[in-house]
């Protein structure tokens, strides 16, 4: 039986050390080629040069807690005495030092209405009244001061019902609905600016004064109690976060629009959505703040102001929906012909098409690269502090860095807001990546 | 870009200051909304910066204040609106801020063709130089074979080379950097002997940056002028005089030893220079004349300070700035600081 002898023979020698265990890992992994050693030896020797440096100036040698930066300056490692000095203006910017838990209730229920539409069981029709509570709570608390609540309310409601209709519509007067639906909720949300816009046009034209804006103050307003805050003392998280959330929220209705309106086959609409598109991707988006905080107040008739945040808002929707648009478009072309065709034999609308059957394809389609377009959009936010407005990077920058006695600690600052910016990043790279596992969009390609 | 967004705003600028200019309604809008909208810096230390709690401080900050204290008798009337360096002129004329107190040169093109004047000088900053001590310079034009740090692509570093050719200085070199963190962290290391910038940024930097502040001496010599102060839009006249006058003001009232601390003792006293300013006689009610009451100047004193105040609160010796006083002395102290008088 010599085979078998063998077999028992090897099987008890066993195989040669030099693959086995720790050894044998690294000898596979590391040193697999002379390309492989090298590389191997480069990065132990990156590795040993830039690791420990880097733990002993985060963590071991840093000031932690509260240190005057004498202290600082003495220390070796980081100054996160810094972070502990001025985090309320990194975070909060100007906003009065006293009403801070305005701002940070703010964030908290922000932060809740987007958690709650994370999950896909709350993806029903309340969740718009979810926004729009959130987002009227959210303004209300950074406002204060007096609410002229009849108007929005009323405006919230009929926004409301029209929603309501709009979903147990169909065919044509579905579209009407829900302009309608629009219509209400952009009111709701933004009565003044608009009206003091309409009133500042009229009043440059005929000499009214103020008509509609006047007209707000026979609602009747709720006093807050809280002392009125305006937009140009808003800063640091709050504002980045409203920027972005509104920037995303906003945009996606209007990107689905245009990228629906892009392959209409009504020359019109497909003219506007096509120009649209590509100005407003030839540009980039700085250039779009400029011209709403430089031009767009010399041509405005005098007395009619448009605040600053509100400008950078408009500049920042704007932008995004145009790039994805483009994004929705690709899935919109990635659904088979079939598809449409099927849809139509089955008698349904052009609404009910595209609403049911294309692009809820269409759209879990391209969840990568759209989540992609929001992690882009919610960093590129950074870019308003170039018209002045005080986000998380000119609080820093500004405000924190400014102040000539930790101006030295630059570092510790930016890591900070590092921090920050990367913990929404990351969250928004995960939830796509569980959006993916929901929709099993990698099911063709599964690893 | 930024070029491109400057160009486009001088052009608009330029037409909006070429038609026909409001009058007066400016200081009627101030009025009517019951707060002075004032354009800052959005951060600079020493003139407008907004320390831990958010509240604003500064020189800029202050002239704004005064203006407020001098319209409604409240100098918390001001609502700041920070604004960047391409910014500011725009926001001024399209009325969106009604002062522009943001360290802001006061040149001819400025004053002449951008819809907009100065008021008068809140700050004398100029062009200086540093040194190391032990090299024992004493002054600019000793700086000959020295090699000068710079930042480059700065009405500093063509400063710089007007001076070294007017003084004959052949072989001196500057060395040029991108960033000004550059330019300082290379002075420091010893790359060169010398390093130029705004006098005020040299003494901030020396204080702060410096291992050793007293290593380093700034040369007596300024190159170049820098006066700052703030600037309205065109066309209102009453504006006009009462920020002019809020800062003369200012200065009188240090010139009279009328200070923050002795206001109210001050009111007593005989001087009819000081009753006058201080709206005490009646029959020379100075705030009439510009339409404000009779005790604007004392409101400017008593809630921000006079202009000795305001320097040394922000900018002065005691402060991390350490700026001596120097050109921004009173005139009767070798400075220049000059008011005419409040009569």
């Amino acid at each position: 039986m010599a085979v078998s002898d063998t077999a028992t023979e090897s099987a008890a020698i066993g195989p040669p050390p030099a693959t086995t265990g720790f050894l044998g890992w690294m000898r596979k992994n590391l040193f697999s080629n002379v390309w492989n050693t090298l590389l191997t030896i480069v990065c132990a020797y990156l590795i040993i040069r830039i690791v420990p440096p880097l733990v002993s100036w985060l963590f071991l040698d840093a000031t932690w807690g509260e240190a005057a930066p004498q202290q600082c300056r003495a220390a070796e490692g980081a100054c996160w005495a810094f972070v502990t000095e001025k985090h309320r203006v990194i975070l909060f910017g100007r906003y009065p030092f006293l009403e801070h838990w305005r701002p940070l209730l703010g964030i908290c229920v922000l932060l809740t209405v987007v958690l709650t539409s994370c999950f896909r069981r709350c993806w029903r029709p309340w969740i718009a009244l979810v926004w729009i509570g959130g987002l009227g709570a959210f303004f209300v608390l950074m406002f204060g001061g007096d609410v002229p609540i009849g108007l929005r309310a009323a405006a919230a409601a009929a926004a409301g019902a029209f929603l309501i209709a709009t979903l147990r519509s169909s065919g044509s007067t579905r579209s009407l609905l829900f302009g309608a639906t629009a219509l209400f909720a952009l009111l709701a949300l933004a009565a003044g600016p608009i009206f003091r816009v309409i009133d500042g046009v009229l009043n440059a034209a005929f000499g009214t004064g103020p008509l509609l804006a006047g007209a707000t103050g026979i609602w009747f307003e709720i006093p807050t109690g809280l002392g009125f805050v305006s937009t140009s003392l808003w800063g640091g998280l709050p504002l980045t976060l409203l920027l972005s959330i509104l920037g995303i929220v906003v945009a996606f209705p209007l990107a689905i629009l245009l990228a629906l309106g892009r392959r209409s086959k009504m020359p019109l609409i497909r003219m506007f959505c096509v120009g649209y598109i590509e100005v407003i991707r030839g540009v980039p988006l700085i250039s779009l703040l400029f011209v709403g905080s430089f031009l767009l107040p010399l041509f405005l008739p005098r007395g009619v102001e448009i605040s600053d945040l509100l400008r950078a808002q408009v500049a920042i929707i704007g932008f995004s929906a145009a790039y994805l648009a483009e994004v929705i478009r690709g899935g919109l072309q990635a659904i088979p012909r079939g598809q449409f065709e099927a849809a139509d034999a089955l008698g349904l609308s052009y609404w009910q098409k595209m609403a049911k059957i294309v692009l809820p394809q269409a759209i879990t389609i391209v969840i990568p690269p759209i989540v992609n377009t929001f992690i882009g959009l919610f960093k590129d936010t950074s870019l308003v502090s170039i018209v002045s407005l005080t986000d998380l990077l000119l609080a820093t920058k500004d405000i924190a860095l400014a102040d000539v006695d930790w101006r030295a600690f630059y570092a510790e600052g930016y890591a900070f807001i590092a921090l920050i910016y990367f913990v929404f990043c990351f969250f928004m790279s995960k939830y796509s990546q569980y959006l993916e596992r929901q929709f099993e969009t990698g099911r063709q390609k599964r690893r | 870009m930024k070029k491109l967004a400057i160009a486009a705003a001088t052009v608009v600028a330029g037409a909006l200051a070429a038609g026909p200019a409001l009058a007066g309604k400016d200081l009627d809008t101030i009025k009517k909304r019951g707060s002075l909208v004032c354009g800052v810096n959005t951060g600079l230390a020493g003139f407008s910066i907004a320390d831990s709690q958010g509240r604003w401080t500064g020189i800029d900050v202050d002239v704004c204040r005064a203006v407020a204290a001098a319209i409604f008798g409240d100098a918390n009337k001001v609502q700041f609106k920070p604004t960047s360096a391409q910014q500011r002129f725009t926001a001024l004329q399209s009325g969106e801020i009604d002062v522009l107190s943001r360290n802001t040169t006061w040149t001819l093109t400025r004053d002449a063709a951008q819809g907009m004047v100065f008021t008068g000088v809140t700050f004398y900053d100029g062009q200086g130089f540093m040194v190391a001590k032990k090299l024992g310079v004493k002054s600019a034009k000793e700086l000959d074979g020295a090699e000068i740090c710079v930042q480059s692509g700065t009405t500093t570093e063509l400063n710089l080379t007007d001076f070294l050719k007017a003084n004959n200085l052949s072989k001196a070199k500057a060395i040029v950097f991108e960033k000004i963190e550059e330019a300082v962290s290379a002075f420091f290391a010893g790359r060169c002997q010398a390093y130029t910038t705004d006098a005020s940024g040299l003494a901030s930097t020396r204080s702060k940056d410096a291992k050793n502040p007293d290593d380093y001496v700034i040369l007596p010599e300024l190159i170049s002028k820098e006066p700052l102060g703030p600037a309205i839009r065109r066309g209102d006249e009453e504006l006009f005089a009462i920020v002019k006058w809020a800062l003369y003001a200012m200065v009188e009232a240090e010139e009279y030893g009328v200070s923050r601390a002795n206001v109210d003792q001050m009111k007593t006293s005989p001087n009819p220079g000081i009753k006058r300013l201080l709206g005490v006689d009646e029959k020379n009610d100075m705030g009439k004349l510009l339409g404000l009451k009779a005790d604007w100047a004392y409101q400017i004193i008593k809630q921000v300070g006079n202009y000795g105040d305001v320097y040394e609160r922000n900018v002065g010796p005691k402060t991390p700035l350490k700026l001596e006083r120097g050109l921004n002395a009173l005139w009767s102290k070798g400075g220049l600081q000059y008011a005419p008088p409040v009569r």
